[in-house]
């Protein structure tokens, strides 16, 4: 009886979660407008997605931001992570606090104090996206910092003593000692940076250049719009974006999986 | 004399960073917060925001719509969060990931989703817009509840629940006095991740057609209107509620638990 109620509750939620996001791949495939019509099968929306030059441009644009803004948040990062580590504590935990202003902080105030500074009192123009990458950067850097910190504390740090002893410069035991036993972190703060990019709508908004679209912009000012083929060109793209990450949550697992296991048989 | 660069000046960088992007635009809301549009110090903007009955309703609206989701999504999540904690393996690393999955899709498209379906569940959205807000909300902040919980109560010493029940406890007095109060850094830190998104997220409002206005977006009106000084005035509202929170909640938590989102990965 526990444990039926267990799955009920689990289920009722993974309905309320799943149900929409499969509802709507379902109608991606047909020609219907709306939900509850079933018409005939048709991948016209699939089609509409990837030949629309407006469509493409924005899945692009946001692709590009997401991948070289997390880049640029990596290396700063861990970078200021590994300073911090080695710092005194007064200094590190300055850095602390000034990380985790954006952590906490709404992505509402960073985007507007960010536009505010850079394009009204700095006027720098939103059309060198300097604003739009500075503030994705400040939204994922932070979170690169904290999943790399933990593994810095783990790391044992003999290893690059004795790699100083045997003759190595600290830049090649930093390169060759440290930055491995680190890596997890690093790897994982990338992907975060990557996905909070993706996610972020307010950050966006407020930086764009106006010719630039990301998915978030993109989707809420089609929302608002009435033309019919570019919302159901957005279910496809919905489901596409829905099958990617379960597969790449997936291999994502079955890597960490077998990562677990070689360590055992190590 | 060579300047020699240590392990602890790679933080230059990061550091000058933090202050070009994040400390200076503090800094600059402040000012415009205190000032008018001729820059001249005034206080006009914070006793017109606390004195105006509108913005005091957006004030109170706002914290009323996050507490109401806070509750729902905390009462939502404890239940699948103690429940995945008491499985074991595979299943339980299966399970997981499909309630975080939703984190890695973007928000905006979920909502869309979301939208389909309760039209055609209402007929029309806008006759209920504030059940519609709590249950997008709720959709889309849920995941963000279950994980913090979920690792707390997985770092539970399972000793403590053992020698409540051998010293003659029942399960619903273990539960009470022993788990939950356990698991206290992980509902808090879920609320810090919930409360303040709720209370300024204003495109999940405007997707679920909820003209009504709450804090966040009074911002996006004043950018729109171009006025800086009203628009830094409401984000240094919100950045003072910030404050207090984070305050009140260092007593409980170390902050570690901000990088569980990249824990599963």
């Amino acid at each position: 009886m526990k444990k039926f109620m267990s799955a009920f509750c689990l289920g009722i939620l993974l309905l309320f979660i799943y149900l929409p996001i499969m509802l709507l791949a379902v109608y991606s495939f047909t020609t219907s407008p709306q939900l509850g019509s079933i018409r005939e099968f048709s991948l016209q929306n699939y089609v509409t997605l990837f030949t629309t030059a407006d469509l493409r441009n924005m899945i692009i644009g946001t692709f590009a931001l997401a991948l070289g803004s997390a880049l640029i948040a990596t290396i700063l990062g861990t970078l200021g992570a590994i300073g911090a580590f080695y710092s005194g504590k007064l200094s590190k935990r300055v850095i602390n606090a000034m990380n985790q202003i954006p952590v906490v902080n709404a992505d509402v105030v960073t985007g507007f104090s960010i536009c505010i500074f850079l394009i009204v009192v700095l006027n720098i123009g939103k059309e060198t996206y300097i604003p739009l990458v500075a503030g994705h950067v400040v939204l994922s850097a932070p979170f690169v910092f904290l999943s790399v910190v933990p593994k810095l504390k783990q790391m044992d740090g003999s290893i690059y003593e004795a790699a100083l002893d045997m003759g190595a410069t600290p830049l090649t035991a930093l390169v060759k000692v440290v930055i491995p036993q680190i890596f997890s972190g690093i790897m994982s703060g990338f992907m975060m940076a990557v996905t909070i990019s993706l996610d972020d709508y307010f950050v966006a908004t407020y930086t764009k250049p106006a010719t630039f679209d990301t998915i978030s912009t993109y989707v809420v000012n089609a929302t608002k719009g009435a033309q019919t083929d570019i919302k159901t060109a957005l279910w496809a793209l919905s489901t596409v974006i829905f099958v990617v990450v379960v597969l790449a949550v997936l291999s994502m697992n079955m890597a960490g999986r077998k990562g677990k296991t070689d360590e055992k048989m190590d | 004399m060579v300047f020699k660069i240590a392990r602890k000046h790679l933080c230059i960088p990061y550091v000058l960073f933090l202050l070009l992007f994040v400390i200076a635009p503090v800094i600059v809301i402040l000012y415009y917060a205190f000032t008018n549009g001729e820059g001249q110090f005034t206080v006009a903007n914070f006793l017109g925001f606390f004195t105006s009955g509108n913005t005091v309703g957006t004030l109170l609206y706002s914290l009323f719509i996050a507490l109401i989701v806070t509750c729902v999504c905390v009462l939502l999540a404890y239940p699948v969060a103690y429940i995945l904690s008491k499985m074991m393996g595979r299943k339980r690393s299966t399970l997981l990931l499909l309630f975080i999955i939703p984190m890695w899709i973007n928000f905006t498209l979920r909502l869309t989703a979301l939208k389909e379906v309760l039209s055609v569940i209402e007929g029309n959205l806008a006759y209920h817009p504030f059940l519609n807000t709590v249950i997008g909300q709720t959709y889309d902040f849920l995941p963000f509840m279950i994980l913090p919980i979920y690792t707390t109560l997985c770092k539970i010493d399972k000793s403590y629940v053992e020698a409540a029940s051998d010293l003659g406890a029942s399960p619903a007095e273990v539960f009470f006095k022993v788990t939950l109060p356990l698991s206290m850094p992980g509902i808090i830190s879920g609320i810090m991740m919930v409360f303040l998104p709720a209370m300024t997220n204003y495109v999940i409002l405007d997707m679920m057609y909820n003209s009504t206005y709450i804090m966040g977006s009074l911002i996006g009106g004043y950018f729109s209107a171009y006025n800086w000084n009203q628009g830094s005035m409401i984000s240094i509202v919100l950045l003072a509620i910030i404050c207090v929170a984070t305050l009140f909640t260092n007593k409980f938590t170390d902050g570690e638990e901000a990088a569980d989102r990249g824990a599963v990965l």
